[in-house]
């Protein structure tokens, strides 16, 4: 099976009537880094919910792992780690105690447990805090536990929603060595949403631009701005500059990312 | 086996926060005593009523105190699960393959525990007071088996409504507006055949009352095992209903999402 995700046509509106998605639809390959690029309020976070089992579309089909998400979540749920974008851990308890409750989630016990705990603290570099309460960690320490727990089972597919958010450029920095680590060593489909171009940029090898509940763009950075460059209706000018992405994503949405933000967030209320 | 496993694992969340939490624990302790001492002190008089057939009053507010405080406790369960929401724990939890009867199990049995050992907290107190349980160890445990189901029954109900509605105050509100109501409309402070004839009436499909009055009789009376015996079977269907409903709720924040 090579497609890792395939989603089509998914609808979700929230009362009274936002309509968060308005038919999005994607595929993403297996053993590949996919970014979903778009404003707060684009839809990305829907998606993800919708992916992961959280929340259920109104309309359209989607699978994740080779598995239907509304015929059977709970498998859907074994294949997938999932990172939000808030933090996950519970803020009462050690890094140590969160691992393990997340491993008995997933049904691993005993020594295995304990194996696979000790040996993602030393990972994600927890182990001298791994018997501190969460509430004592600083926003990276809590973010790396994050991705911790939503390795812990040994996923197929990784769900990284606004992984980088809140985080210091250098906490970014760790974090994407991080994921390309994850997809060049153990082979994870790794979905990520995310609204800084840069991040999409450097570790996507497949992106989908989202807007107003829709894919509007999909391909590799480099396919967008070849097609951006090579296109008809290229930039004004005519000036044979290559294009970023940020010029790939004016182009399909007609504004500037920074500037979709706020524009974003009064769609999504 | 897995899902016991799993109920347990949330059990252990909850004793944990309050093992390590010295101001907490101490309330949870002292809570009963405080009560024991207030509302005996309270309803010494009652005793003197004509037509008062409990015995001493201490006789006769102990398993009203166990059950009244047994709901009071239980009806704070909802709490974690909403700081859970807020805090992103929960969507966390929801999106692995637990089963989610264990997210409400693991909480309501925590909450179990705590009514157990305030119980027997008030259950020795009254003792050095001058209890006299003629239902021996027993009715004892028959009491806080009831008193149990009863928590059990609330803490359910609190995760439910704590999951629909998701805001600390609407949860404090409903606890507020149950508890004392419902043990004034049972025996649990009062005898029976002393109150308004339409409390008795309500009192019959009142559980606080299911419990009180088995309670009483298992502990403190020549036990009369067919009214204990149907509570037991009424309170512990009212749990696994409740139980049942709290486990769908999840199911209705997720459709919410």
């Amino acid at each position: 099976m090579s497609e890792a995700i395939e989603a089509s046509e998914l609808v979700k509106t929230y009362p009274p009537d936002v309509r968060a998605l308005d038919g999005l639809s994607l595929s993403v390959r297996t053993g590949t880094i996919f970014a979903l690029l778009g404003p707060n309020g684009a839809g990305k976070s829907t998606t993800v919910r919708i992916l992961t089992t959280l929340s259920r579309p109104d309309a359209g089909a989607a699978r994740v792992a080779g598995v239907d998400v509304l015929a059977d979540p709970t498998a859907v749920r074994r294949a997938i780690g999932v990172v939000a974008q808030k933090h996950g851990g519970d803020p009462e308890a050690t890094a140590r105690e969160n691992l393990t409750l997340q491993g008995e989630f997933h049904g691993i016990t005993g020594r295995e447990l304990r194996g696979r705990v000790q040996g993602s603290l030393e990972r994600f570099g927890l182990e001298q805090a791994a018997n501190r309460l969460v509430k004592t960690y600083s926003g990276g320490m809590q973010r790396r536990l994050d991705v911790a727990m939503g390795l812990l089972h040994r996923p197929q597919v990784l769900f990284l929603d606004e992984p980088t958010t809140g985080l210091d450029p250098e906490a970014r920095a760790g974090m994407w060595r991080e994921i390309e680590r994850l997809a060049a060593a153990e082979q994870m489909t790794i979905v990520l949403t995310t609204h800084y171009l840069e991040e999409a940029d450097r570790l996507a090898s497949q992106l989908a631009i989202v807007d107003r509940g829709r894919v509007v763009a999909e391909g590799s950075p480099g396919e967008l701005k070849a097609a951006l460059r090579d296109g008809p209706d290229r930039q004004p000018g005519g000036q044979r500059r290559e294009p970023s992405l940020e010029d790939v994503y004016l182009h399909h949405t007609g504004r500037a990312l920074e500037n979709a933000d706020a524009e974003g967030a009064v769609h999504a209320i | 086996m897995t899902r016991l496993r799993q109920t347990w694992q949330v059990t252990m969340r909850g004793v944990r926060v309050l093992v390590r939490q010295p101001a907490y624990l101490g309330i949870t302790l002292t809570q009963p005593l405080i009560w024991l001492l207030l509302f005996g002190a309270l309803f010494k008089a009652i005793a003197k009523i004509p037509g008062f057939h409990g015995g001493s009053y201490i006789d006769f507010l102990t398993p009203g105190i166990v059950v009244m405080l047994a709901i009071s406790s239980a009806g704070w369960t909802g709490m974690g699960l909403i700081e859970d929401i807020n805090g992103g724990v929960m969507d966390r939890m929801l999106a692995s393959p637990v089963w989610r009867g264990a997210l409400n199990a693991g909480t309501v049995l925590y909450a179990v525990i705590t009514i157990v050992i305030q119980s027997a907290l008030i259950v020795a107190l009254a003792l050095a007071l001058g209890a006299d349980y003629r239902g021996g160890v027993g009715g004892v445990a028959l009491l806080i088996a009831l008193a149990s189901l009863l928590g059990a029954a609330f803490a359910s109900l609190s995760n439910g409504l704590a999951v629909l509605a998701r805001q600390r105050e609407t949860l404090i509100g409903a606890v507020s507006a149950v508890v004392l109501p419902l043990t004034f409309l049972s025996s649990a402070l009062m005898q029976q055949s002393l109150v308004p004839g339409w409390i008795r009436e309500i009192g019959k499909f009142n559980p606080v009352n299911w419990a009180a009055q088995a309670g009483r009789s298992a502990a403190m009376e020549h036990i009369d095992w067919g009214l204990v015996g149907s509570r037991l079977a009424l309170l512990a269907a009212l749990a696994v209903a409740c139980g049942v409903l709290a486990t769908r709720a999840f199911a209705a924040y997720q459709r919410s999402l």
